[in-house]
């Protein structure tokens, strides 16, 4: 008789891993508990013997040396020791459970036929004294997810061996004929199609000129076609924008910000060795004579809100198939990441928001957990704690890929076959393209449940290598990523030009139950779709079974320029491509921008020694400027063996880097390498949204050009995150912001490869009424190039008689500095755009190359000091450094030591010059703004001298590591 | 040139079988990446090969246990080819999940099938990254490591690789008949530090970082009775060039990985036929 079996797998007594549950439960508020114990719990349904059990757990579920197993039927009671209580977590029905997948996968091969299903589970033996109310806020708020998980408190009942409900699967019609305003926005509302009322009609009338009603298939593949995910219809639109400015204002209509602003500066800088922009799944730039390097940066921010593990991975697995999709191998990955203060009081947050701590720890769980899994180094990001982000945390993922020129075909032809590689589809994921377009509520949690996708990084690797494979093969015409919008995006986009033809029943499902609607849009994730010549077929399959990958054929691109879905040979939809693509009406939004009226607090510049000196350690102690070696280090890094400057440098490991190099595996034979790096500083977009701009181009071209990248040769990307568009305050904000986007991608010459944007990061508390935007938040990243990957510069103090410069002038702009917001103040003074920034950029990267620099670091947040403490840490080595010296064009005010210090003017490098290179080098910068400021020492103390000349204040070094370091575990590392 | 063919065997989920290769073939070897569904169905054989390298990764996600399904493909698929290899007296090596799987299907320390050792959590309970210096045991009658006179400096990544035990007894077996091939190393001077040369001072007990998952006794590595059969946690394919160093900029060279290739294809040239 079939029977469910529990199969527990507990750790022997004499293991004592660490209780990393407990710090997390304390922060719920919950004191009682002592001590947690994990354990893994397996439901296996069907006809088994005892000894198959038995075999079951010594040959896959048990490890001898740490582990015991003890098993028995599922409702049998089990018992514990008193005062221990469980709680015990298990995927919801339906929910990917690769454990499980596997078990079933070796029972089979092990002879134990009778396995029918099986599922895997987390127990937690709760021990000490705790309310179940206390027990219920464990499970509910730590260890288990909604979503995708249940729990209960004692022995889980499992939905193994438990029948799935059935449903008659058919498209259903939605008569939209006759419909008012007021109905088809209700209806939009209810379908979560997130469209607008022109949309709605624009839907309205093209089905009643093709004279009948929509299908369900239908309306949804026009929602998520013209979704701001995924048509940008912000960027797209027409803006009619009016800026203020010293109480003159001025109106201009702008007609589509990603190309005035974005695509157009591209086209101007006309780099030759950009190969393809913003037209493809990522931007593609030449880096040898025969190896192209691609670069896109995406974001996940409203999933990783409600689901962060899942959120974030998926977010990493999303933006590494956008780098497949364009053929290439992923190299490297990048993550910038914003949260909510980890110390936000329980009580301050609005219902259905998780706690930041929850957040963070899943968020960075989620990109440790794809990345390291995939096998691609995580290199380069940022973490950011900002009150404005409690709410709306931000998700950042990046990824670099390499290819050989040429080996990425154009697109699908008529005759090609659809086919769908990788993962199988379920019901995760729907609606993410529409859900990512909304603002979120409490309830959105419930409402769009199924909009979190679930990520399997070991499926996708082995999809990656399959198409690697079929590329150098040459066997596919196109190829596309299932991301956002699934197949109905993949497919419909690939068959643009060409119409296509998808049989629904075809696509291979987890479980049964699906409508068509429901497959056609699910973002199940690990699945790319290739176009394949049908002569190629075959050798594709046999591809794909070598390296263990699903492989189904849904359909054929066509000649008609239509979209034909069929379900059991019943035609489920039949528009254009003309319309699905061409048909959303143009939106038009209104920009208003006023220049902002801040007070500067100039008092914060009469500081003296002992206050300039806490602010120097405060801000080296700051979240957003500490070391982040704690979350660095479990991502692996060195993969692929390319990582040639790694994130953190100097005589101990430790100390900051400004960017990665890597240096490609695949161009064994040369020595050219790439850059990394990213410019983020949403405080400054509080005050201005295009200094902000400006400013982030201008630090991710210093952090590459600092570690030896070429400034003629840098890529960048935009990554917009910012409220409601339709608000003429956020609107007039992302217009300033653009403008800077292309005013600093001109003045470098660093265009703009590719972009995303993500809107309506707002959060509607239903409880307050409160409408919560997030800080305007744009990430620049940059990718330079370099020729030698020997001739790098790292931020570490080096040995040897030496000087320290400092290149650029430093000007009194302290608006959104660290100096100010750590005196609770943001100012109004905000960074631009430095004039001789390229040249001082084309300088730095000459004195590089002839070796005259020993150490460069960017000069950014917490400015000179903040800096100069950096680069003494990563060597050792101490500094003594007179304001008086610094270059400051000009700029002259009696007391300037504070903005000396702690101004973050842009365009500003700190070097070390050997005493017998500091000819050459000064002979070099010529008539750039630049100044010898102070001495390397060997004594391990940072003294400065004030603009006056007198002795300001010190620090020792080990006053620097402990307000950068101090809060990691098991204190410093050392050098071996 | 007899290049010593290497088989770089690719699982499902295994991903620094690359740079395992470029090792491979900077120590003059001839690798060649094999997926398992090739061995499974028969397209290759092992005994075509002198060396075989088992390389770092998530095979198959890790899922039920680091390297346990893996495990189960070489004890129950391969055993035999397998078998015959190691008896023979070529060379294997397994690195990082590579190692967990030669551990779980019991051919470290040998004989298979029994596992009397694991690689389990770390002992801060999760994933890290970092470099480590590694001490190779002159005492050891492995392959890899025999006549090593410099300490090895690479990276470790991953989140269960702390050496543990069945019982004390295999320990000291594994002392005594000098199957420990490399512990991880603490020199405390940093002056000295930056010096690979074996002879430099270590100070007791690693400790961590130096031991960064808490191996007991520093254990990084083991080889089975005859030595042939070799595995380690930590990652020297990711250290053959010396622009990998991590303090290159600094002009610290030395410490290179390539050595344990070297070593081991130079044992696998005595096969080529």
């Amino acid at each position: 008789m079939n029977q469910v079996y529990r199969i527990e797998v507990a750790l022997l007594p004499k293991e004592n891993p660490p209780d990393l549950l407990l710090s997390d439960i304390r922060s719920l508020g919950i004191a009682g508990v002592q001590h947690v114990q994990q354990s893994a719990l397996y439901f296996c349904y069907g006809q088994l013997t005892p000894q198959e059990i038995e075999l079951l757990c010594n040959e896959l579920l048990v490890d001898p040396i740490t582990q015991t197993a003890t098993w028995g039927l599922a409702d049998e009671p089990v018992s514990d020791a008193s005062g221990v209580q469980r709680i015990e977590v298990g995927y919801l029905q339906g929910v990917t459970d690769s454990v499980a997948d596997n078990l079933m996968k070796r029972a089979a091969r092990l002879g134990v036929s009778g396995l029918i299903e099986a599922g895997s589970a987390q127990c937690y033996r709760i021990q000490g004294s705790v309310s179940a109310t206390d027990l219920d806020t464990i499970a509910h708020r730590l260890l288990s997810n909604d979503i995708i998980q249940h729990y209960e408190l004692g022995q889980l009942e499992s939905h193994v061996g438990k029948p799935l409900a059935s449903h008659v699967i058919a498209a259903e019609e939605v008569p939209l004929a006759g419909l008012n305003n007021d109905e088809l926005l209700t209806l939009s509302i209810k379908r979560l199609l997130s469209l607008d009322l022109a949309e709605m009609k624009a839907v309205q009338a093209y089905f009643e000129a093709e004279g009948r009603a929509p299908t369900d298939v239908e309306l949804e593949s026009i929602a998520q076609t013209w979704s701001e995910h995924c048509g940008h219809k912000t960027f797209k639109g027409m803006v009619d924008y009016s800026e203020t400015i010293d109480g003159e204002t001025t109106h201009e209509l702008i007609d589509s910000l990603i190309r005035t602003y974005l695509q157009v500066p591209t086209q101007t800088i006309a780099a030759p060795w950009v190969l393809s922009a913003f037209v493809d799944n990522a931007g593609i730039m030449a880096f040898t004579d025969d190896y192209d390097v691609s670069f896109k940066a995406e974001t996940h921010n409203h999933p990783s809100a409600l689901e962060p593990f899942g959120g974030a991975n998926t977010g990493v697995g999303g933006v590494v198939r956008d780098i497949m999709g364009v053929s290439a191998r992923p190299i490297a990955n990048t993550d910038v990441l914003c949260f909510g203060p980890l110390d936000t009081p329980m009580d301050d947050l609005a219902a259905g928001v998780l706690h930041p701590r929850r957040i963070y720890s899943g968020v960075v769980g989620g990109v440790e957990d794809y990345g390291n899994k995939m096998g691609i180094p995580t290199v380069n990001g940022a973490i950011v704690f900002e009150p404005g982000y409690t709410a709306n945390p931000l998700v950042y993922c990046g990824c670099i890929g390499m290819a050989p020129r040429g080996s990425h075909p154009d697109g699908a032809r008529p005759g090609d076959l659809v086919v769908v590689l990788g993962g199988r589809t379920g019901r995760d994921g729907l609606h993410g393209a529409t859900f990512s377009s909304i603002e979120l509520t409490d309830e959105t949690g419930v409402t769009s449940g199924g909009a979190v996708q679930i990520g399997n990084p070991v499926t996708e690797k082995m999809v990656l290598d399959a198409i690697l494979v079929a590329r150098d093969e040459k066997l596919y015409s196109g190829i596309t990523d299932c991301g956002a919008g699934g197949l109905s995006s993949a497919v419909s986009e690939m068959g643009e030009d060409t119409g296509v033809a998808v049989r629904l029943e075809m696509v291979p499902l987890k479980y049964a139950g699906l409508q068509p609607w429901e497959i056609w849009l699910s973002e199940a994730q690990e699945r790319m779709v290739l176009a394949v010549p049908p002569e190629n077929e075959a050798r594709v399959r046999a591809i794909c079974e070598r390296y263990s990958v699903e492989m189904t054929i849904i359909g054929t691109f066509s000649n008609d320029a239509r979209l034909h879905l069929s379900y059991d040979d019943e035609t489920v939809a039949d528009v254009s491509m003309a319309f699905l693509h061409k048909g959303t009406p143009r939106r038009h939004l209104v920009g208003e921008w006023a220049d902002p009226k801040g007070a500067e607090p100039i008092e914060l510049w009469e500081a003296k020694g002992s206050a300039l000196r806490e602010a120097l350690l405060g801000i080296l102690a700051h979240p957003n400027v500490r070391s982040k070696e704690d979350v660095v280090r479990l991502y692996d890094h060195e993969v692929q063996g390319g990582t040639v400057v790694k994130p953190f440098v100097g005589l101990t490991n430790d100390g900051p880097a400004d960017a990665a190099v890597l240096k490609p595996l695949e161009v064994e034979d040369s020595r050219r390498g790439l850059a990394v790096g990213c410019g983020f500083n949403p405080q400054y977009g509080l005050i201005d949204p295009y200094a902000m701009a400006v400013s982030a181009i201008d630090e991710a071209v210093r952090n590459v050009v600092s570690v030896g990248a070429d400034p003629d040769c840098i890529a960048i990307l935009d990554n917009f995150c910012w409220g409601n568009p339709t608000k003429p305050d956020r609107m007039g904000g992302l217009v300033r912001a653009c403008k800077g986007c292309r005013d600093g991608a001109l003045h470098y010459a660093t265009p703009f490869v590719s972009g995303k944007d993500s809107l309506n990061n707002e959060y509607q508390d239903n409880v307050s009424g409160q409408q919560v935007a997030i800080p305007p938040s744009l990430l620049i990243s940059s990718l330079g190039q370099l020729d030698d990957v020997t001739q790098t510069c790292t931020s570490d103090l080096k040995d040897g008689a030496s000087h320290l410069y400092l290149v650029g002038a430093t000007l009194p702009e302290l608006g959104g500095s660290y100096y100010y917001r750590l005196n609770g103040e943001l100012g109004a003074s905000v960074p631009g755009l430095v004039k001789e920034g390229p040249a001082i950029a084309k300088a730095i990267h000459n004195a590089i190359q002839k070796g005259l620099l020993l150490a460069c670091h960017d000069c950014s947040e917490g400015g000179l000091a903040v800096a100069a403490a950096e680069m003494a840490l990563g060597g050792g080595r101490g500094l003594s450094i007179h304001l008086a010296d610094v270059c400051t064009a000009g700029a002259e005010v009696e007391t300037k030591d504070a903005w000396l210090l702690y101004s973050e003017s842009n365009a500003r490098y700190v070097v070390q010059v050997a005493d017998d290179r500091a000819n050459e080098f000064e002979a070099l910068i010529g008539e750039l703004p630049c100044a010898r400021i102070g001495v390397v020492e060997d004594e391990p103390r940072l003294s400065f001298g004030s603009a006056s000349g007198d002795e300001l204040f010190s620090v020792t070094l080990m006053e620097v590591r402990q307000a950068w370091r101090g809060h990691l575990q098991g204190g410093g590392e050392c050098a071996e | 040139m007899n290049h010593p063919r290497v088989m770089i065997l690719h699982a499902p989920g295994t991903n620094r079988d690359r740079e395992a290769a470029a090792a491979c073939k900077q120590a003059s070897g001839d690798p060649e990446i094999v997926h398992i569904n090739q061995l499974l169905a028969g397209e290759c054989e092992l005994a075509a090969f002198q060396m075989l390298l088992l390389p770092g990764g998530f095979s198959y996600g890790d899922d039920l246990g680091a390297g346990r399904l893996w495990a189960s493909d070489l004890f129950h698929s391969f055993h035999e080819q397998l078998d015959a290899f190691v008896e023979v007296g070529k060379p294997v090596i397994g690195i990082c999940n590579g190692f967990q799987a030669l551990v779980k299907a019991g051919y470290l320390p040998g004989p298979a099938p029994e596992q009397v050792v694991t690689l389990t959590n770390n002992k801060r309970g999760h994933f890290e990254c970092r470099w480590v210096r590694l001490r190779p045991n002159a005492e050891s009658q492995c392959v890899f490591t025999r006549g090593l006179d410099e300490d090895i400096y690479c990276p470790v990544a991953h989140g269960e690789g702390r050496f543990a035990v069945l019982d004390p007894a295999v320990l000291s077996t594994l002392h005594t008949q000098g199957q420990v091939a490399l512990n991880y190393v603490h020199v405390a001077d940093a002056a000295q530090a930056a010096d690979m040369a074996a002879a430099v001072p270590a100070c007791g007990n690693a400790g961590y970082p130096a031991n960064p998952n808490g191996s007991m006794d520093d254990i990084a590595g083991i080889c089975n009775a005859a030595g042939n059969v070799f595995g380690l946690m930590p990652h020297p394919e990711d250290h053959i060039w010396a622009e990998q160093h991590p303090r290159y900029a600094r002009g610290e060279r030395g410490g290179l990985g390539i050595t344990l290739f070297e070593n081991g294809i130079r044992a696998a040239k005595a096969f080529v036929g």
